[in-house]
């Protein structure tokens, strides 16, 4: 794998879970870590929506199809690393370290208080687009300070036409700066497909323009895609400036629990994406090389389940979010004006 | 004491926290080896060097949202927007981004981030370089504006605003750069964010201006007193979020009578917030309806309409006399 910007799309897993590449070396336990983490991207992705439908969970926006492709991009991360991300990113998140208690105080309308600062992630991003420049300026500031750390950012396809995007990938290569950008092209904006984002063929010969080299990965491919991060985080860690990887996957799911894709997503999408399924893949994968027996399997997706429906447990006992909270996170020093809006408020409790 | 320019004062400022912090970066279009369109950053690359003071590409989002990531990441920085207006272009990443980061990270992550920028009409540039669009930001939640009206508030301004925990826009009227020299200690000293400052006492009306209509306010205030006895107090706001309420209400309270004097727009300009603080803390103190100096509700002034358009002395005098109007 060489790092110029050709389209051709990396690959390790075949669709159907054959061997058509080189495997990046992983121990045992890694891949079963891997694998856990995609079954219970797959668990928290479900559930999340059948909560919000029940009235349980506020808007979200799913994961399922995209198991790969967020595990992938967060898995091979150091402490160290930073990684910020949209919405779409909230299962990488969770590989990084910010606990499933943050996820679902963030999506469940409480102020997300609850990111550990060690997890490096910044509260996932609304405004799309603008999280890319942030991880320039942390990286700027890593190559500063002589760190061997990366940040590396996570974008949909959507957002790409954002100028924010294309400021980033300037100002990443002109600083050859220690960052990775990853656009999950996931294949559609809400309801506008990829091919009305860009006429552009591939993602990687947008970063080419900025003279960023690029690697246009099978995104449903979990060991592609870390085979790729591998890739870019050592061409990172050694000086070598920024990454682009574009991780091809499938929105199977809904934007978020708002939207309804039956408006406008063709139904064939479904069937053909269905057999491109990651999780199905990696476990053809590790039951071949024998790492995983449908027992295990089974065990494994009652044991995530089972760890999702107590972290819920534990969220629907918190107490009400904290009025005072709300005042007290604006500023640092907050002025008296915000000290007595604040006692009004509360005086009307 | 050395007398110094607001260029100068705000030079030295960033050369004092260059020396002192190896967390501050200072950073913009054109400030390296060009020191910035006004000079305001002469001679810091030469000094402090290509890591420390550098040019970055034209594009003003990339600037502050690199900002952003920076002081997330442990630095200081100070970003430089070479005009204002151009500060629209980084709107988003200031207000919903470096603004909002403390609250939206539930205090996790914070910013502690300045950015610079030239601001105000008298020195003629060409269209969208000089408007006063500080009402815009001023009206963010999370984010603190200063403006300065004189080199030594300038300096101390721009210290404070470097240790505020939270991101600052600091405005630099353009026409204040040269045009007084003031004593100004060459140490670091801090004049403190959310602090106005009575310039001027006076007894029967508050004048309240900020930036370069402090002078305005002042000059008009002299002409006053010499011409008709009266005396009008004058009150440099220095800080537009937040504002100093107990100073606006303080002054009311012992005068009675409020003139209040910005460059920018009058419909939602600063002017309006000024009034409704008087509304709230001191109305059963009035005299006389409150009176707005400001530039009429039109776009900023083509250079041959700027001494026409903008707020003058007289302007102010008369706005004064109104107030004292039986």
């Amino acid at each position: 794998m060489s790092l110029i910007a050709d389209d051709t799309l990396y690959q390790v897993l075949s669709p159907t879970g054959e061997v058509v590449g080189s495997v990046p070396a992983i121990a045992p336990a890694g891949h079963l870590n891997l694998y856990r983490w995609m079954v219970f991207g797959r668990v928290f992705s479900d559930r999340m929506t059948a909560l919000q439908r029940q009235g349980r969970m506020g808007t979200f926006a799913e994961v399922k199809g995209q198991e790969a492709a967020c595990v992938g991009l967060a898995a091979r991360l150091t402490e160290e690393d930073w990684l910020m991300g949209s919405y779409r990113e909230s299962l990488a998140y969770m590989v990084k370290g910010v606990p499933l208690a943050a996820q679902l105080k963030h999506w469940g309308g409480y102020i997300p208080d609850n990111y550990p600062f060690e997890a490096r992630c910044l509260p996932f991003q609304i405004v799309l687009a603008t999280q890319v420049l942030h991880a320039v300026g942390i990286a700027h500031a890593i190559k500063y300070k002589g760190e061997p750390h990366v940040a590396v950012v996570g974008i949909g396809d959507g957002a790409t036409s954002e100028g924010d995007f294309n400021e980033a990938l300037n100002a990443a290569a002109v600083f050859e700066l220690p960052v990775i950008f990853v656009v999950q092209n996931n294949g559609w904006a809400i309801s506008v497909p990829r091919h009305a984002q860009t006429r552009v063929d591939s993602f990687v010969r947008r970063a080419a323009g900025f003279a960023v080299p690029g690697l246009r990965v099978d995104g449903n491919d979990i060991l592609a895609m870390i085979g790729a991060m591998d890739t870019a985080l050592d061409r990172a860690r050694s000086g070598g400036g920024p990454t682009l990887i574009e991780a091809e996957t499938y929105r199977m799911g809904a934007h978020t629990t708002a939207d309804d894709p039956t408006r406008y997503r063709p139904p064939e999408d479904l069937e053909l994406w269905g057999r491109r399924d990651p999780i199905i893949r990696y476990r053809k994968f590790l039951m071949d090389r024998q790492l995983l027996t449908d027992l295990e399997d089974e065990q494994l997706q009652d044991d995530v389940t089972a760890e999702f429906e107590a972290a819920v447990a534990e969220f629907e006992a918190l107490p009400p979010q904290d009025v005072a909270q709300h005042f007290d996170l604006i500023l640092g020093n907050p002025p008296p004006q915000l000290a007595r809006q604040k006692a009004q408020i509360l005086n009307e409790q | 004491m050395p007398k110094l320019t607001m260029a100068q004062a705000i030079n030295n400022a960033l050369a004092v926290e260059l020396e002192h912090d190896s967390r501050v970066l200072v950073f913009g279009e054109d400030v390296g080896k060009n020191g910035g369109v006004f000079r305001v950053t002469e001679g810091l690359q030469e000094r402090f060097g290509e890591k420390r003071v550098f040019d970055t590409p034209l594009a003003e989002s990339s600037i502050v949202g690199s900002a952003v990531g920076m002081a997330i990441n442990g630095l200081r920085p100070i970003a430089e927007i070479q005009f204002l207006p151009f500060a629209l272009v980084s709107f988003n990443q200031t207000v919903t981004q470096a603004a909002r980061m403390r609250y939206r990270s539930g205090g996790v992550y914070t910013v502690p981030m300045v950015i610079r920028t030239p601001f105000g009409g008298g020195v003629r540039p060409p269209e969208m370089h000089s408007d006063s669009f500080e009402a815009m930001f001023a009206h963010a939640q999370g984010l603190k504006v200063v403006a300065p009206s004189n080199p030594y508030d300038a300096k101390g301004l721009l210290h404070a605003a470097v240790d505020d925990p939270d991101p600052v826009l600091f405005l630099e009227h353009m026409k204040l750069y040269r045009s007084l020299r003031q004593e100004v200690p060459a140490e670091r000293y801090t004049v403190p964010l959310g602090r106005a400052a009575t310039v001027r006492p006076g007894r029967d009306v508050s004048v309240f201006a900020y930036g370069a209509m402090v002078q305005l306010a002042l000059d008009a205030a002299a002409q006053v007193e010499k011409e008709s006895g009266i005396s009008a107090e004058v009150v440099d706001l220095r800080t537009l979020a937040p504002l100093d309420e107990a100073a606006i209400a303080a002054s009311v309270d012992k005068t009675g009578r409020a003139v209040v004097v910005h460059e920018a727009p009058r419909a939602g300009g600063l002017a309006a917030e000024v009034i409704a603080v008087i509304n709230e803390h001191s109305l059963y103190s009035l005299l006389a309806p409150v009176e707005r100096v400001t530039s009429p509700d039109t776009a900023f002034p083509v250079p041959k309409l700027e001494d026409i358009i903008l707020p003058n002395v007289a302007r102010v005098k008369a706005a004064i006399r109104r107030t004292l109007e039986e």
